[in-house]
């Protein structure tokens, strides 16, 4: 097999020389899939430009070679590379919609990428490209705007896109984050059968190793700029050998195989603040002296692995921790939604006859895709959004449409955390401000709401020294911890949570999850948990609702819904979900 | 945003002008009231010091201001939507015939000046919005701010100390003689044109620059770019269309700007324009005259407002199509 790809001893730095990416070596086959895995802040991106001998403002390729099919970018002229990209080496990147020219139509999108390489241009090979990935070739679509197109849509018009011109290589840059579950299956699926007919080759980032793990035939794993793991996708997912990759599978939520999440401490250092030594080593269990003291090199474990650490014979197997058992409650139900329906302008209906009941002490879960209503269901529940008919009680008393028509006691029992924490704290108040800021809402004192503020922070286990920070200063993971503190100062009894690990790396939204879970039982917590992911589902709810344009499809307890779905939707779903193991 | 259908396009256009229709009602109105609640009336500023009583009324149920307010604006409403425009008080003339010079020296003016100002502003908008921060654009930028902080008629006193005073090479002010068109004499349009352009250019091409940049670093563009998309290519299909919108904008607005604040730079050059003879026809409480150029130049805006609307709605296939 000849290498459709290679990258050697690759350096990305920033213009003041901090690398951004150090001595990445990469090779990809014709006919095969390698994934680039890592998380936010790990290089993945930088690398997937840098194979198209590109690098955004502020970084530059110091070093290194960049083999496309036996061609080295790294010495060629620019107009030489332009006559390379796109034609030889493509990318996919990971937002259609800002991806595709907005002025521009569909088929125009074609005819200017084959104009530039000189290739013919006629209606029939637009077509061709567009009935390659299963879009329509008709005139009609080629004249749609990309505005017009549906976000699968816009994805595959970008995938025929960096196929047009028959490359030798594809880096596809997270193609399938933001599509639902069952368009990221077909996807996936396309780019499978794609690399099937063809010799093909495709260097896939993510940052998910469910979805990688159903079409990579390599896996290379990045942590801080470094390839710390490289080897194939099966044995490596079965045992992993540096404790970075083994933190991420234990973080990885799986609906088929639910098991206890585990986060890892603490968060990637940023560029020009990375540690000597190994750069994983502040974050992990087995580091010793030698680790800090020097990069451990990149060494073969057998013939077709490769891993970064000195102390790979002692990285355990994967964690297989079982869940607490789910809360089977039948008690009177605590918060009870009766027949609610919501309808926005131009007949989109976000709920129709949705009813359900929330015990005290359980977690319940509303998954569904972007559309289905389960954000809005959740904003009328909190009082955000007056529904146009309905019921919504709590404890068996009423509770009125908007928030201002509720009991100052009613708000308290009832609070919200929203998906982006960012978004949702004030940018010029120090962190412990905004979560004392509910306590003082309700009447309480300044010193007081303060104390209790203090006391929340250190329970959603915020490092103590960034209470007096502003939201600017800290992570996602970290907001997201204090937006939870300021949900809970109050001592509610329900907790909305909409979407509140969406926007996380995984190993963050495991701890954030296992920080729910552990709340959860010391508080005796009620949860009504919003998500799309039934993996997450599946680690933190008791029960779960199934939602599908406004309307409740199923409803069970996720065990039973998740391995025997009663509808046809539930099943498509649950198939459709990312699994490490399936 | 919802966009509309090709069927609602023609729906969409007749209700802008519509607005527009009832906008101008509107204004009419206001011009009206405004000009009853100026100080004095027309028949006391004919009169001046002579006036009696006797002949103060005489003179006012001769101009028929004795009848009701509302009975004169709509006998001027009558008359304006019939294309008269009344009776200068002071020069005893046909409002029309009076301004009709003038507002076509003022047009003049204008449509020269906004002639070289698109494309100069679209080319140095351009070139400083691809290189943002490169030398061009921050020369340009100190340029444009210098152009946006000093008023028009500093710069119109300026460039006649230099281009008149000084060099000798125009004329300072721009006596054109009464009837004739201005492009018959253009030595006198360079440095009211110069002027304007000046200070159009400094707000326009900081907009399109902006406009541009935009374009230039969006995903779409780097997408183009990792294509092997031309650099000129690039530009035009990727970041002109899409800089368009704001252009459009920008130059209705610079346009506006033109008709209504060209009255300092009339003043300035004596150019022989609508702005001046409204500041001369308010300090003569020539009530007609000041009427028919207050609606004259409100019109003008309200009418390339509703061209922006329309031409934005053409060229952004967003608004244009349904999702």
């Amino acid at each position: 097999m000849s290498d459709a790809l290679r990258i050697e001893g690759l350096c990305v730095t920033t213009a003041g020389g901090e690398p951004i990416v150090d001595d990445v070596a990469l090779r990809v086959g014709g006919g095969e899939i390698v994934a680039l895995v890592g998380e936010s802040g790990s290089g993945k991106t930088t690398c997937g430009l840098a194979a198209l001998g590109f690098a955004r403002d502020g970084a530059r390729i110091a070093a290194g070679s960049i083999h496309v099919g036996g061609r080295e970018l790294l010495t060629l002229q620019e107009r030489e590379l332009r006559g390379v990209r796109g034609r030889h080496v493509s990318y996919v990147s990971q937002n259609p919609d800002a991806a595709l020219n907005p002025a521009m139509r569909v088929g125009d999108h074609l005819r200017e990428l084959l104009r530039a390489h000189g290739q013919p241009r006629t209606d029939a090979v637009v077509a061709g490209a567009l009935e390659r990935v299963h879009l329509p070739g008709e005139r009609a679509f080629q004249r749609r705007y990309p505005h017009q197109l549906s976000g699968g849509q816009q994805q595959r018009l970008a995938i025929a896109l960096a196929l047009a011109c028959g490359p030798t290589v594809a880096v596809m840059d997270e193609p399938t984050t933001g599509l639902d579950v069952v368009t990221q299956a077909r996807i996936l699926d396309e780019v499978k059968r794609l690399r099937d007919e063809s010799d093909l080759g495709v260097l896939y980032i993510s940052h998910d190793l469910a979805a990688v793990s159903s079409i990579a035939d390599r896996i290379v794993v990045m942590y801080a700029g470094r390839i710390v793991e490289d080897g194939p996708a099966a044995p490596l997912l079965a045992r992993p050998r540096h404790p970075y990759t083994r933190g991420l599978l234990a973080s990885v939520p799986d609906h088929r195989a639910p098991r206890r999440l585990r986060g890892i401490a603490g968060a990637v250092a940023a560029v020009g603040e990375r540690p000597a030594g190994c750069s994983f080593a502040p974050r992990c269990e087995l580091a010793t002296d030698a680790c800090r003291a020097a990069v451990p090199p990149l060494r073969a474990v057998d013939a077709t692995r490769s891993v970064r650490c000195i102390h790979t014979a002692e990285v355990p197997p994967p964690p297989a921790e079982p869940l607490p058992a789910r809360a089977q409650i039948d008690g009177a139900a605590m918060l009870e939604v009766r027949d609610l329906h919501v309808a926005f302008g131009e007949g989109v209906v976000a709920a129709e006859h949705v009813s359900f009941a929330v015990a005290r002490g359980e977690c319940l879960a509303l998954v569904g895709e972007s559309g289905s209503g389960k954000t809005t269901i959740a904003r009328c529940v909190a009082g955000l959004h007056a529904p146009d008919r309905g019921a919504i009680a709590l404890d068996g008393a009423p509770l009125a449409a908007l928030a201002r028509g509720r009991t100052r006691e009613q708000r308290r029992r009832l609070q919200i955390v929203f998906q982006n924490p960012f978004a949702s704290l004030n940018p010029r108040e120090r962190v412990v401000d905004g979560v004392a800021r509910p306590l003082r809402e309700l009447g309480g004192s300044r010193a007081d709401a303060l104390r209790a503020a203090h006391e929340m922070l250190e329970r959603v286990r915020l490092p103590r020294g960034l209470a007096a920070s502003r939201p600017a200063e800290l992570s996602g993971g970290e907001l997201q911890r204090v937006a939870i503190a300021r949900g809970l100062v109050v001592d509610p009894e329900l907790l909305l949570c909409d979407e509140i690990t969406s926007a996380l790396d995984v190993s963050v939204q495991a701890a954030v999850l296992d920080l729910l879970g552990e709340l959860r039982a010391e508080l005796g917590l009620t949860l009504l948990f919003i998500t799309h992911d039934l993996g997450v589902v599946a680690a933190i709810a008791d029960r779960v609702l199934v939602l599908r344009d406004g309307c409740v499809v199923e409803q069970g307890g996720v065990d039973a819904v998740v391995t025997a779905p009663a509808e046809q939707y539930t099943r498509t779903l649950v198939a459709a979900a990312p699994s490490v193991g399936g | 945003m919802a966009g509309v259908g090709r069927h609602s396009l023609r729906g969409l256009i007749a209700r802008r002008i519509a607005i527009t229709v009832g906008l101008l009602w509107i204004i009419s109105l206001l011009v009206f009231a405004a000009t009853q609640v100026l100080p004095g009336d027309t028949a006391s500023a004919i009169l001046g010091k002579t006036a009696t009583p006797e002949s103060l009324a005489q003179l006012r149920a001769q101009l028929g201001l004795d009848r009701p307010v509302t009975e004169q604006y709509l006998d001027w409403l009558g008359g304006v939507v019939s294309g008269d425009l009344g009776r200068s008080l002071a020069a005893g003339l046909p409002v029309g015939e009076l301004i009709g010079d003038r507002v076509g020296a003022t047009l003049v003016l204008a449509a020269v000046t906004l002639v070289l100002l698109v494309p100069i502003a679209l080319a140095l908008g351009v070139l400083s919005g691809m290189r943002r921060d490169g030398k061009l654009d921050q020369l340009v930028s100190w340029l444009t701010l210098a152009g946006v902080a000093v008023p028009e008629f500093v710069t119109g006193t300026l460039l006649a100390l230099l281009l008149a005073t000084w060099l000798g090479w125009l004329p300072a002010v721009s006596l054109i003689p009464p009837g004739e068109s201005p492009l018959a004499h253009p030595q006198f349009m360079v440095l009211p044109v110069l002027t304007l352009l000046v200070a159009g250019l400094a707000s326009t091409v900081r907009l399109v620059r902006v406009g541009v940049a935009e374009a230039a670093e969006s995903g779409y563009t780097e997408m183009a770019r990792l294509s092997g998309i031309s650099e000129r290519r690039v530009v035009r299909r990727w970041v002109l269309p899409n800089a368009l919108a704001a252009g459009v904008q920008v130059i209705a607005l610079t346009a506006q700007w033109l008709v209504g604040g060209i009255v300092i730079v009339e003043m300035v050059f004596q150019y022989p324009g609508v702005g001046q003879t409204l500041v001369q026809s308010v300090q003569s409480q020539d009530i007609p005259v000041v009427q028919a150029v207050a609606l004259i130049i409100a019109a003008i805006y309200v009418l390339l407002n509703l061209l922006a609307d329309v031409a934005l709605v053409l060229l952004v296939p967003k608004l244009r199509t349904r999702r």
